[in-house]
């Protein structure tokens, strides 16, 4: 199984060389939709040299990484193409154990219910066999190195490379139940983008149903390890603010990078929500609508916890995918991520309903980002509302791929407690709907 | 004119005498506050005792009128006694009130340029000795110095100040180095006493103010638009204050100068524009150029040799360029008369010197032009490294009229010009790239000068809606990278603050050096675009400030002229001279949104996100049940109707 994944890396890699090695680099490091405000190189550039000249890289408003980042860079400045390709490299290989091991625990998990009985009779068709499975991971990570949007984002130097890097090492340690591990990387993300931090949820889960203690207030077991792993979570959380406090001697880092990522200061064009409605906006209810935005992200947490209890990792993905669509600066980079996950799920292919119309909508919007940017910006002979239309469409099937999963994945779980071919009472072929 | 002088006499005669009245019947209180009202509305040339002043001001300044006014009167009588009781307003200079002493000055330079343009600019300076911002003392009283400019120095603790109002950018290399250069637009640029506490609050209300004194839009400077330089502008005054952070510079390159912000400029001076050299200042045609450019400078000077104390000294400016050459049929001939549509008949009464200067260096012989009426008093002197000579017409003498009294100044050419010294430093700047999301500035810096390298200051203000992006700053000079030794870079903050670069770079002799540094346009809240977004917006200047080499020191010739013992090392103040050059401000596109449709955006966005919302409140509070065919209609109504018979249903 290795020698495929490092086939898979080795083309990775040597399709991201040639590409920076190429003119189009340049070209792609300018595009908006591959990188925003808060992630493009050449405002990591900019703050280095911000640094050198003696002036607070915060005291402007170009800078909007972390203190950490601008020190990896510090030292690695010249070494940043390999840099996102390793980045890139772990986040695949990152994923790709966890798949596997995620199979693995599926798997077992599978073998136990059907010996005890527990499936009916007609769903022997709904389960998963270890041939179908074993590629899963190896396409997981095609997924994610192969996928044009991480090309891009890496060729760009992104440093959404890098978050993704984080998230990916996060899940890994997550499934393979390292608590501490999983909560260090996960307040590093945390300190990345706070989005991520809707991940504690799921993370919490999957370490609960590991170690086989029920998701329960009324019990002290659950509430002790919570406990532990949120104090984990804000202990080293504390402690990487405290560190980037250090290194840079001022608190300027938090307005810049947290108040930018939440008051949505900067309204150039991405491929997201956030940028034509609050340049839009009528100015008495710009707070409003910052708030309602904003808590739109963490608002699905809690019912999707709910619902999904008995499946962190789904929660997990759906959680990611939630971020990426409405986090107020996003790239093409943060699709990439959730998207690497889509093999995973292929099981729940047959229970998909619009999938044609949605990869059609994605594929047609990403051909269409670039040819409405240029009529806008460039040839002057469309203006802002075309882009705009792209990024609604865009998202809109984003949204629809969402629901759509999450659709088939509850259906499933209905289908494997109630029968695949379920009847009517009359005996007659029954349709499910939602009620 | 007899009559009007005979009016003005009667009016100062009157005016004395209410004056003795008043101060010898304290309890008239009312008689004297009308007097006062009138001698302001009355006579132009005196001082402005009263100003507007609110209603709770009005108390506290009646007690300092009485004292002035026992001072005033003293001197008055001295005066008097002395000069025989002569009361023509030429004469009012001897109203001196002992402790603060003022005099004025006046001057019109008149100087043919290559292109075949006439420049003329009018200086007028007020000196005052007396210190505005002298800890517990307050100036009360004013005679020639405007009550407005000195009221509004006193409240802000200004040390120094100057602003400038432009119309038209100043060609420099068809017309040469200006004697006061200024940038298109509005230029405020502002020194406060160290002992201000709060600069920005100071400076935001001086602002507000001197909008209101010159009807400009200075109220538009906020932080936006204003910066601190570290170099480039140092205090041209007295005081060795360096702290850049008592200094306050902005620019409003979109202003546009006319005739309202012409009559409350006019207004400060002593004469206002009845009479002396001001009344050539009709708007008509000072607003009929190529170049206009009005300015107040005020800075403490020394009051005499020793500097014994200090003195106020208010500079008013005003720079003309007249195309006469396309209006007059292509003829350079040029007279007062054509240029203002007047001519002078007087000096303004009150001021200590009038003169008229015009430029004859290049017709040493009188082979290129004549002057008429001719005059004999020449004077050389050595102006922006060039010596130059001038042709002087004292207009406080008699003669200098003539049989008319009138003087209606003529240049007529008999042949083709000279040639033109080059200006040894000059600037341009553009905006290079295409598209509205990325540009770059580039600054060309000229050095002329065929074996002198330089340094100069170079301070860039942008906006910060063009995110500067410092890393891309690149200098270069003869196609190799020129460091400079100093760069002083502040960020812009959005919403907050300007980007703020100033460098020193040594320009090599004979050479064009390159700055250039790119920037990102950023898109705006739709309610920050100006009424006419895809007009652009205005980057002001950028400020060069240099000390350029002397081209009298690089005049190899003029040891021809001078003895030789006099000439081997560079007489210090010939050897360089101060130079602040302007390029011109730049106007640049910004990506629009559509701004005709928020609440479609608004309604657009928002379904998006109850799409997702919607679905995923679906997905999560319902589950999935068996659909159970509904019963046909027939069979519903049916079992509605039996139930309400109370039969059991079908």
């Amino acid at each position: 199984m290795a020698a495929p994944l490092t086939l898979v890396l080795i083309l990775a890699v040597t399709i991201r060389a040639v590409l920076f090695r190429s003119s189009l680099a340049t070209l792609i490091s300018e595009r908006v939709e591959v990188v925003s405000p808060l992630n493009s190189w050449k405002r990591v550039v900019e703050g280095l040299a911000l640094l050198d000249l003696g002036v607070s890289p915060y005291s402007g408003d170009v800078f909007h990484e972390t203190p950490l980042v601008i020190y990896l860079f510090h030292f690695v400045v010249d070494y940043a193409e390999i840099v996102f390709m390793i980045a890139d490299g772990i986040t695949a290989v990152a994923l790709y154990l966890s798949v596997k091991s995620y199979n693995k625990n599926v798997f077992r998990k599978q073998k136990y219910a059907l010996e005890a009985d527990r499936y009916p009779h007609d769903c022997l068709e709904l389960m998963r066999s270890p041939k179908e499975m074993f590629y899963i991971p190896l396409k997981v990570a095609m997924f994610y190195l192969l996928n044009p949007f991480t090309i891009l984002s890496c060729v760009a130097k992104s440093t959404c490379g890098l978050n993704n890097a984080i998230i990916a090492v996060f899940i890994l340690c997550t499934l393979k139940g390292n608590a501490l591990l999983s909560a260090i990387f996960l307040s590093l993300a945390t300190y990345q983008s706070i989005y991520p931090l809707t991940l504690f949820a799921p993370a919490l889960l999957f370490l609960l149903q590991r170690l086989y203690i029920p998701v329960n207030p009324c019990r002290s077991s659950f509430w002790f390890f919570t406990l532990q792993y949120a104090f984990m979570f804000v202990g080293s959380l504390v402690v990487i603010v405290c560190l980037s406090f250090f290194l840079l001697g001022s608190w300027d880092f938090i307005p810049s990078v947290y108040g930018f990522i939440l008051s949505v200061p900067d309204l150039t064009p991405n491929i997201g929500l956030f940028w034509y409605f609050f340049a839009e906006m009528f100015e008495h209810f710009r707070f409003f609508f910052i708030c309602v935005f904003q808590i739109n992200i963490f608002l699905y947490t809690i019912p999707l916890s709910i619902k999904l209890k008995e499946h962190p990792v789904f929660l997990m993905f759906m959680q990611i995918a939630i971020i990426s669509i409405f986090k107020s600066y996003p790239t093409v980079g943060d699709i990439a991520l959730y998207m690497a996950f889509l093999p995973a799920w292929s099981h729940l292919y047959r229970f998909l309903r619009n999938i044609f119309l949605v990869s059609c909508i994605l594929l047609a919007c990403s051909v269409l980002f670039p040819v409405l940017w240029h009529l806008w910006i460039y040839a002057g002979s469309a203006n802002s509302n075309f882009y705009y239309a792209i990024t609604l469409l865009f998202n809109v099937g984003q949204i629809l791929l969402m629901s759509d999963y999450f659709y088939a994945y509850l259906r499933r779980e209905h289908h494997l407690s109630q029968g695949l071919y379920l009847q009517r009472k009359d005996g007659s072929e029954a349709t499910l709907v939602l009620k | 004119m007899a009559a009007l002088r005979l009016g003005w006499a009667a009016v100062f005669i009157w005016i004395f005498v209410s004056l003795i009245l008043t101060c010898k019947c304290d309890s008239v209180e009312k008689s004297d506050e009308s007097v006062r009202d009138e001698e302001v509305a009355r006579s132009p040339g005196e001082p402005e005792h009263a100003e507007e002043s609110s209603n709770d001001e009005v108390q506290a300044e009646k007690q300092q009128w009485h004292t002035t006014d026992f001072g005033m009167n003293d001197a008055l009588e001295n005066s008097k006694a002395h000069s025989g009781g002569n009361d023509s307003p030429g004469d009012s200079r001897a109203f001196k009130a002992p402790p603060a002493k003022d005099h004025f000055q006046e001057e019109l330079v008149i100087r043919p340029l290559h292109s075949g343009d006439i420049y003329a600019g009018f200086q007028f300076r007020t000196q005052l000795d007396t210190d505005f911002v002298q800890e517990g003392k307050k100036v009360s009283h004013y005679r020639l110095f405007p009550k407005s400019l000195g009221q509004v120095l006193s409240k802000f603790s200004v040390r120094e100040l100057h602003i400038s109002f432009t119309q038209g950018y100043w060609r420099t290399m068809q017309w040469g180095q200006p004697f006061i250069p200024a940038p298109p637009g509005a230029e405020l640029w502002v020194w406060f006493h160290n002992t201000v506490q709060n600069v920005d609050e100071n400076w935001k209300e001086l602002t507000n103010v001197l909008s209101g004194i010159f009807c400009a839009s200075l109220n538009f400077i906020d932080s936006t638009n204003t910066v601190e330089p570290s170099a480039s502008f140092k205090p041209l005054g007295l005081g060795n204050v360096t702290d850049h952070r008592f200094l306050r510079y902005a620019t409003l390159p979109r202003e546009i100068v006319c005739t309202e912000n012409l009559t409350p400029w006019k207004k400060l001076l002593p004469c206002g524009s009845k009479a002396g050299l001001a009344v050539l200042m009709k708007s008509e045609k000072l607003f009929h150029s190529s170049f206009h450019s009005q300015a107040v400078h005020i800075r403490p000077i020394c009051k005499d040799w020793q500097c014994s104390g200090t003195a106020w000294e208010l500079r008013q400016t005003l720079s003309v360029v007249f195309d006469l050459y396309t209006s007059g049929q292509g003829k350079k001939d040029w007279s007062l008369f054509k240029m203002f549509s007047r001519t002078l008949t007087e000096a303004c009464p009150l001021a200590a010197s009038s003169k008229l200067y015009v430029d004859v260096t290049d017709n040493p012989e009188g082979e290129l032009f004549d002057l008429s009426p001719a005059t004999p008093v020449l004077n050389t002197t050595v102006v922006l490294g060039d010596r130059r000579t001038y042709a002087v017409y004292d207009l406080t003498k008699a003669e200098t009229f003539g049989q008319l009294r009138s003087l209606n100044l003529l240049m007529r050419w008999k042949g083709e010009g000279g040639d033109m010294l080059r200006p040894l430093l000059h600037a341009e700047r553009y905006v290079a790239g295409f598209g509205l999301q990325t540009g770059e500035i580039h600054t060309l810096i000229y050095n002329n000068h065929p074996y002198r390298a330089f340094p100069v200051l170079l301070l860039e203000s942008v906006p910060w809606y063009l995110r500067l992006y410092i890393h891309t700053l690149t200098i270069t000079s003869k196609s190799r990278e020129n460091k400079p030794s100093y760069i002083h870079y502040q960020p812009s903050k959005d919403r907050l603050r300007p980007h703020l670069l100033e460098m020193l770079v040594q320009l090599p002799p004979h050479s064009v050096t390159e700055v250039t540094v790119q920037f990102e346009r950023a898109l705006l809240k739709w309610t920050e675009y100006t009424p006419d977004p895809n007009h652009g917006f205005y980057v002001g200047s950028s400020v060069i400030s240099a000390l350029v080499p002397s081209v009298v020191a690089m005049d190899v010739n003029s040891t021809q002229e001078r003895p030789l013992f006099s000439s081997f090392f560079h007489t210090k103040e010939e050897s360089s001279y101060f130079v602040r050059v302007y390029t011109e401000p730049l106007l640049v596109n910004l990506p629009t949104p559509d701004f005709s449709m928020p609440y479609n955006v608004i309604c657009l966005t928002c379904t998006v996100v109850a799409v997702a919302y919607g679905s995923f409140y679906n997905l999560l509070t319902r589950t999935f049940q068996v659909e159970e065919p509904s019963p046909p209609l027939a069979k519903r109504l049916a079992n509605i109707i039996r139930r309400i018979r109370g039969v059991p249903p079908l």
